[in-house]
């Protein structure tokens, strides 16, 4: 029984990390109704900036002031170059825009940071807790602690202050939005700037995890299951979504992949996903959308 | 995406006000004039008029003459371009094709084409060394209907969700089939380290294992499946996928079946892809491994069909040939500028770059891709032409 807790914990520990990750997915699908394929890279590169930053010397507060405010000035770049030219094309067409995009930052940040695995020290440290019936560690304590209080924070600045409630207008209806004089490409960079802090935010703790490394961008894809089992716009179900897959692919790991050979954990949270979709196509807390001709 | 639909229908427009400019001009040629040859037509007898005799049997010539040069390619070109360049240009476009139909004509959004690669590669090998005796091409067959099976079942979501939320059933099939070949020893007949070796290539006695035979092999292969593909998309079934693509709503509200024509584009795909998948493992690399047709060349297929253009057959051939050249002349241009070799994670960080940097591009100045670029390219040159004669 102490084993399965210590499994399940486990899992939703790592499950809050793919909750940091699919935050900013949601935070661009909610405003732009764009489905960001490059968030995984905007996690690499943002980690990458920052451990470069650190390993030249400059202290832990100071390089994550400096890489947000790389973040920032992408997130603009990215609205100007990428997305206003694109305003009118059709999502699929955005959806492959930022795949190209994901490339784009990809080699862009091997290129300038290179390729070699970097590690990341806090200052927390990753041992168990000593005293504990159940093995956890400090650091993911900590990791929950932090995603916790940027969900509240992404929660609270779009329900109340005017550039979140602007946020849910284009979202709804970009037309709309437009129409009553909402200025949509600062909405888009204000999204994207959000994305690329919660990039930072989730490459800090993923990257004092595993070290900085391009595997970074891989376990990003994790994050769409996590979507699909949410929902695309809800901040309440990526919470659900992502303690659901690092738990469940945990478990099926330690008692089914056992019995399999293993490593079942590469596919599991996606085939979960695609049984959500069969089931409930809108994601636990999804909107259902209804189609007009 | 309402611009790709019409990347081939605007081009015949293009044509045939090409055909009026020249008529109106000319009103006193009448369709006799191709035989008689007035001066000015005979100036212009290699763009005979629109709808003439001579035109037929001048693209009669041309495409006699250019399956002519494509069969006879060996004779020309070094080994190295045949079995470096020429046969994965074509098994890659061969695959393209199969992602277009899902993709480009049918809209549903796939990252698992390499996934189908790989389930025909394996398919076309597990039947070809539990068969003896059965004819390459029919174990191709067979490892494309599996593929297009498995394309089938991960395409099933798509009756009940739309658009890019597909990506997720594709990437299952990516992982899993990865995952399935390394794990289940049977399929690449327990063999150490799950590395399949190409059987030898051969059909009704000649021998195919030079690499002109390889070449062959692809052109036999590739050649008639895009004629059926492009048939299959100016069809019925093209039209469905269009509707489905360009709307589905209305599409089911006119009548159109609109989870059959989904299917129908996943099966259809795949069955390319996985077709694809098994040139790529028998006819370029002699061998294939699970990991060698993983996301990353989901990704590679995805981009020829951006780049090249979605929604058209033509496409994903000029794509496959810029993904594949693009590299090697990359290499080519960073050794004449450093006058060494370059390190060649430099030059993969600077592709990756110029790719996904072109992909924006293109979907923002053309997105019906290089292909439609070139088609361009060849109507300006012909107006030229006419203008001064």
């Amino acid at each position: 029984m102490a084993f399965f807790l210590e499994v399940l914990i486990g899992g939703l520990l790592s499950g809050v990390m793919y909750t940091m990750v699919a935050l900013g997915f949601v935070l661009i699908y909610k405003a732009s109704g764009v489905f960001n394929f490059a968030q995984g890279s905007m996690v690499l590169f943002a980690a990458l900036t920052l451990v470069t930053l650190i390993e030249h010397g400059l202290a832990l507060p100071w390089a994550l002031g400096a890489s947000a405010v790389v973040m920032l000035v992408g997130a603009v770049a990215v609205e100007r170059v990428v997305l206003r030219p694109l305003v009118h094309a059709p999502p699929m067409a955005l959806f492959l825009a930022t795949l190209g995009l994901a490339f784009v930052l990809e080699g862009f940040a091997q290129l300038v940071y290179g390729t070699q695995v970097h590690g990341l020290e806090v200052g927390i440290s990753d041992a168990p807790i000593s005293g504990w019936p159940i093995e956890i560690s400090k650091f993911d304590l900590f990791a929950a602690g932090v995603a916790a209080a940027l969900v509240a924070a992404i929660g609270i600045l779009f329900q109340t202050t005017r550039a979140g409630v602007g946020l849910r207008a284009v979202a709804d209806d970009p037309l709309a939005a437009v129409a009553v004089g909402l200025d949509l490409s600062r909405l888009w960079a204000i999204a994207w700037g959000g994305a690329g802090i919660v990039a930072l935010v989730a490459g800090l703790l993923w990257g004092a995890r595993v070290g900085v490394q391009f595997s970074l961008s891989l376990v990003v894809l994790k994050a769409l299951p996590v979507l699909i089992i949410g929902g695309f716009s809800s901040i309440g179900g990526v919470i659900a979504g992502g303690l659901i897959v690092g738990a469940s692919e945990k478990l099926a790991e330690v008692y089914v992949g056992s019995h399999m050979g293993g490593g079942i954990e590469t596919w599991f949270p996606y085939v979960l996903a695609v049984g959500f979709l069969l089931a409930r196509p809108t994601g636990l807390f999804g909107e259902r959308l209804v189609e007009r001709v | 995406m309402s611009s790709e639909a019409t990347v081939w229908p605007s081009t015949v427009e293009d044509e045939n006000t090409d055909g009026v400019t020249v008529d109106s001009r000319e009103p006193a040629t009448p369709a006799s004039s191709p035989g008689g040859g007035s001066e000015s037509a005979g100036a212009r007898a290699w763009i005979p008029a629109r709808r003439s005799v001579p035109r037929a049997a001048f693209y009669g010539i041309a495409i006699v003459g250019v399956a002519a040069l494509l069969v006879s390619l060996p004779l020309l070109v070094t080994d190295y371009v045949l079995s470096a360049i020429l046969v994965p240009v074509l098994a890659l476009a061969l695959a393209g094709v199969g992602q277009n139909l899902i993709t480009g004509y049918a809209g549903q959004l796939s990252v698992g084409s390499a996934a189908f690669m790989s389930v025909g590669a394996f398919a076309t090998y597990d039947i070809s060394s539990h068969v003896h005796g059965l004819p390459l091409l029919a174990s191709f067959a067979f490892g494309g209907v599996v593929a297009g099976l498995v394309g089938l079942f991960f395409g099933l979501p798509s009756l009940r969700i739309r658009g890019f939320y597909l990506v997720v059933s594709t990437l299952a099939a990516q992982f899993f089939v990865v995952w399935l070949f390394t794990k289940v020893g049977w399929f690449s007949n327990y063999s150490a380290s799950g590395v399949i070796t190409a059987p030898k290539l051969s059909i009704a006695g000649i021998d195919l294992s030079s690499p002109g035979g390889h070449y062959w092999l692809s052109l036999l292969v590739v050649v008639p499946l895009t004629v059926v593909g492009r048939n299959l998309v100016k069809g019925r079934i093209g039209r469905s996928w269009m509707a489905v693509r360009d709307m589905e709503t209305a599409a089911a509200v006119v009548g159109v079946r609109t989870g059959r024509a989904k299917l129908l584009a996943f099966g259809i795909g795949s069955f390319y892809c996985g077709v694809a998948g098994a040139l790529w493992a028998f006819a370029y690399l002699g061998t294939v491994e699970p990991h060698g047709l993983d996301l990353d060349r989901s990704f590679q297929v995805l981009f020829i069909v951006i780049l090249g253009g979605l929604g058209s057959i033509a496409g994903p051939f000029v794509g496959a040939a810029f993904v594949i050249l693009f590299p090697v002349a990359l290499d080519q241009l960073g050794s004449a500028l450093v006058g060494g070799s370059v390190d060649p994670g430099l030059l993969q960080n600077v592709e990756k770059i110029i790719f996904g940097a072109l992909v924006i591009l293109l979907l923002i100045k053309q997105p019906a891709g290089m292909a439609r670029l070139l088609h361009i390219a060849w109507i300006r040159i012909r107006r030229w032409r006419s203008r001064q004669a």
